[in-house]
């Protein structure tokens, strides 16, 4: 969804763009505890920001500061150029869509939505009109006087959704959009959200535990722990090259192999791992001490499973033994115990329908990946 | 595997009808049946006598004529009297008002304690609770007492402003309008508080921040969804002390003033000043009466919250 090829927009790569929100240095305690520690973090116009982090590590607290809910103990935000300090969330020009969805239960889905333009005192006719709008937006129509209790989980996400665009704000906070709804709901309800996002040029931050949510929604994800953004990118940048081994793991699955780099070039760089046998070779610098404990992660679905040996069995290869097979229809999970005792994880496309040489239980095989698919993280 | 004997009495019970469930729901029927059924039925009775000298002082309803006619009398004057005699009007009216104001003065009271409880700290919401119980624990009539110790002209509120030099002479607090509402006020606040309290307490605070987020300042916001989605909990309260209030005789009689015309008191003359226990009987079921309409009123609309599922505040999921 995020790289369509016309209307790619990379704002954070232009040093020239200025950024719609801007987070200084901010630290937000609760007592003794740090819920954000030190955070600074550029959002730009039209973006989907996604916060991904597990629970506890800060993201809520920080999209609440930008709602105005909790003031930060330090630092400053700016939302389009003005500093947020001491403006309670009412006066902001933001909306926030709530993770419980917050619908008002007194009151009908039309009232919901137009409760906003309501506190504005807009004109009975101009209201009417908006809501109407709105609501074919979301693909309410005839539901107008239902009570938010007479509703299904999914039309209740987007009347929130509704009720909370409909003040046109420029910047939207979605707290776990789409947390509450079943898994088919959800993977439509994401298409909706970046469609509409698209349509009406609106900002979006989205907080979100689930990082599948925050690869199909995002433009760039600030992934979270402690209280600290580790690592902030595109969802390419985040998985092919994670900065840490908190990013890589929190993302997807992924091979970990222990090691010493023992080669350090600007070129490459080779890490002896007992847990391969083999050395790892990978084809880009790092910058790690020298000596240092460093860790080689190799996604599932980058290392490939052959019965012959690969053509170079000097680097980033050993021999295993089949141990489970997952199925699942599009690609087949193996997990296969190497001689060195390390168990890899390794996805296979299930390209062909009969395949006479299908790998089965207790097949030796031999793992093996290209010198670049190795990333080379730091603890 | 039940033993023998168990087995076979709980087939001979159930054979007579007598299951567990039906004992279960029997034993509060049988309670409602015996303490305020056949009571009813004896004061509905007297209230259709008439009065005479002698135990019991009334007439009964059927009587034997000349040994062989069965009469039934039945004397619809007293309920006549109570029509005819403004006094009861009077006193029914005033009963009202005074049931009404104190209702809004726990309404008005209650409800900030009670939004203050249930938004305190989750570790002292529990002492907060405790101390508006707490006062249950001694004699209603003990508590009565002690704020005639306090509001008398030689109490100790009087003591103190003058010894402060504040007044001079004693404020005449007992026996007035003033006394017998603070006392009926202090009295059924907790009635007021705890259903408010537990309405409020499942508010969900994300609706609040939901209103702000849109544009509401806070006042605003606790006027359209507070305030709302409290309605069953204040109805609850008011009913709880409403109806309680009405009747109630202790208090203008401890702390009200000679002329408080209040039903509960009038009642109370009727039967034990007057003996005439059917005026007494008929003061009492209207007295019922008046008081069976509001809460038939406060069901109705109760099943009516059920049913559209509004009586439940809060965000769900």
């Amino acid at each position: 969804m995020n790289a369509r090829a016309d209307e790619r927009r990379e704002p954070w790569k232009d040093p020239r763009a200025e950024a719609y929100i801007r987070v200084e240095n901010v630290t937000k305690q609760f007592g003794d505890f740090v819920a954000v520690n030190d955070v600074s973090l550029s959002v730009y116009r039209r973006e989907i920001f996604c916060l991904l982090g597990g629970s506890g590590c800060g993201k809520t607290t920080l999209l609440r500061m930008l709602a105005g809910f909790e003031r930060p103990t330090s630092g400053r935000i700016f939302i389009d150029g003005q500093n947020m300090d001491g403006v309670p969330p009412y006066d902001r020009p933001v909306n926030m869509m709530f993770q419980s969805y917050a619908l008002f239960p007194h009151m009908t889905v039309e009232q919901n939505v137009a409760f906003g333009l309501k506190q504005e005192g807009l004109r009975r006719a101009e209201i009417t009109d908006r809501v109407a709008d709105m609501l074919g937006i979301v693909k309410l129509k005839g539901f107008e006087q239902r009570k938010p209790h007479q509703l299904s989980g999914g039309q209740r996400q987007r009347v929130a959704l509704a009720r909370s665009l409909i003040k046109r704000p420029k910047l939207l906070l979605l707290d776990e959009p789409l947390g509450a709804l079943d898994k088919k709901l959800r993977e439509h309800t994401q298409f909706e959200l970046v469609n509409i996002q698209e349509r009406l040029g609106v900002t979006f931050v989205v907080v979100t535990h689930d990082q599948e949510e925050a690869m199909t929604l995002a433009s760039r994800i600030g992934v979270m722990n402690h209280g600290r953004i580790v690592q902030v990118g595109t969802p390419l940048d985040i998985y092919e090259f994670p900065n840490t081994r908190f990013v890589s793991e929190f993302i997807g699955n992924v091979n970990m192999f222990e090691g010493r780099i023992v080669e350090d070039e600007p070129g490459y760089v080779v890490i002896q791992s007992p847990e391969l046998g083999t050395p790892i070779y990978v084809g880009h610098g790092v910058s790690a001490a020298p000596e240092a404990v460093v860790w080689a992660a190799v996604r599932p679905e980058k290392i490939l499973l052959t019965r012959e040996p690969p053509a170079n069995t000097k680097y980033n290869c050993a021999q295993g033994t089949i141990k489970e097979i997952a199925y699942m229809g599009d690609l087949s999970i193996y997990l296969i115990p190497l001689d060195s005792g390390k168990t890899v994880r390794v996805t296979q496309p299930n390209a062909f329908r009969h395949a006479e040489a299908r790998l089965t239980w207790d097949d030796r095989v031999w793992v093996s990946w290209h010198e670049s698919s190795a990333v080379v993280v730091t603890e | 595997m039940r033993s023998p004997p168990l087995r076979w009495s709980s087939g001979v019970l159930r054979r007579v009808g007598l299951t567990g469930r039906t004992v279960v729901i029997g034993v509060p029927w049988l309670w409602l049946l015996l303490f305020f059924v056949i009571p009813f039925l004896i004061v509905l009775k007297i209230s259709f006598a008439d009065t005479r000298l002698g135990v019991p002082p009334y007439t009964p309803l059927l009587d034997w004529v000349d040994g062989k006619y069965l009469q039934f009398r039945l004397n619809t004057g007293n309920f006549m009297f109570l029509l005819q005699d403004s006094l009861y009007a009077q006193a029914f009216l005033s009963s009202i008002k005074v049931a009404f104001f104190s209702t809004v003065f726990c309404l008005l009271i209650g409800y900030p304690m009670s939004y203050a409880i249930a938004r305190a700290n989750a570790s002292w919401r529990n002492t907060l609770l405790m101390l508006i119980i707490l006062p249950f624990w001694t004699s209603f009539l003990l508590r009565v007492y002690a704020w005639i110790g306090l509001l008398r002209n030689n109490g100790v509120i009087n003591n103190i402003l003058m010894s402060l030099g504040i007044i001079h002479e004693p404020i005449v607090m007992m026996q007035t309008d003033f006394a017998m509402y603070i006392g009926i006020v202090y009295s059924y606040l907790p009635f007021m508080i705890l259903p408010l309290y537990a309405n409020l307490e499942k508010h969900d605070q994300s609706l609040i921040e939901a209103a702000v987020d849109l544009g509401c300042k806070p006042f605003r916001a606790f006027m359209l969804i507070t305030l709302p989605l409290s309605k069953p909990g204040v109805i609850a309260g008011s009913m709880l002390v409403f109806i309680p209030a009405v009747g109630e005789f202790v208090i203008p009689r401890l702390l009200g003033g000679t002329d408080s015309l209040m039903i509960g008191r009038v009642l109370w003359d009727e039967f034990f000043l007057n003996r005439d226990w059917p005026v007494a009987s008929a003061v009492a079921i209207a007295l019922l009466l008046a008081l069976v309409v509001p809460i038939m009123i406060f069901q109705r609309y109760q099943l009516k919250a059920t049913q559209s599922g509004a009586a439940v505040a809060g965000g769900r999921g």
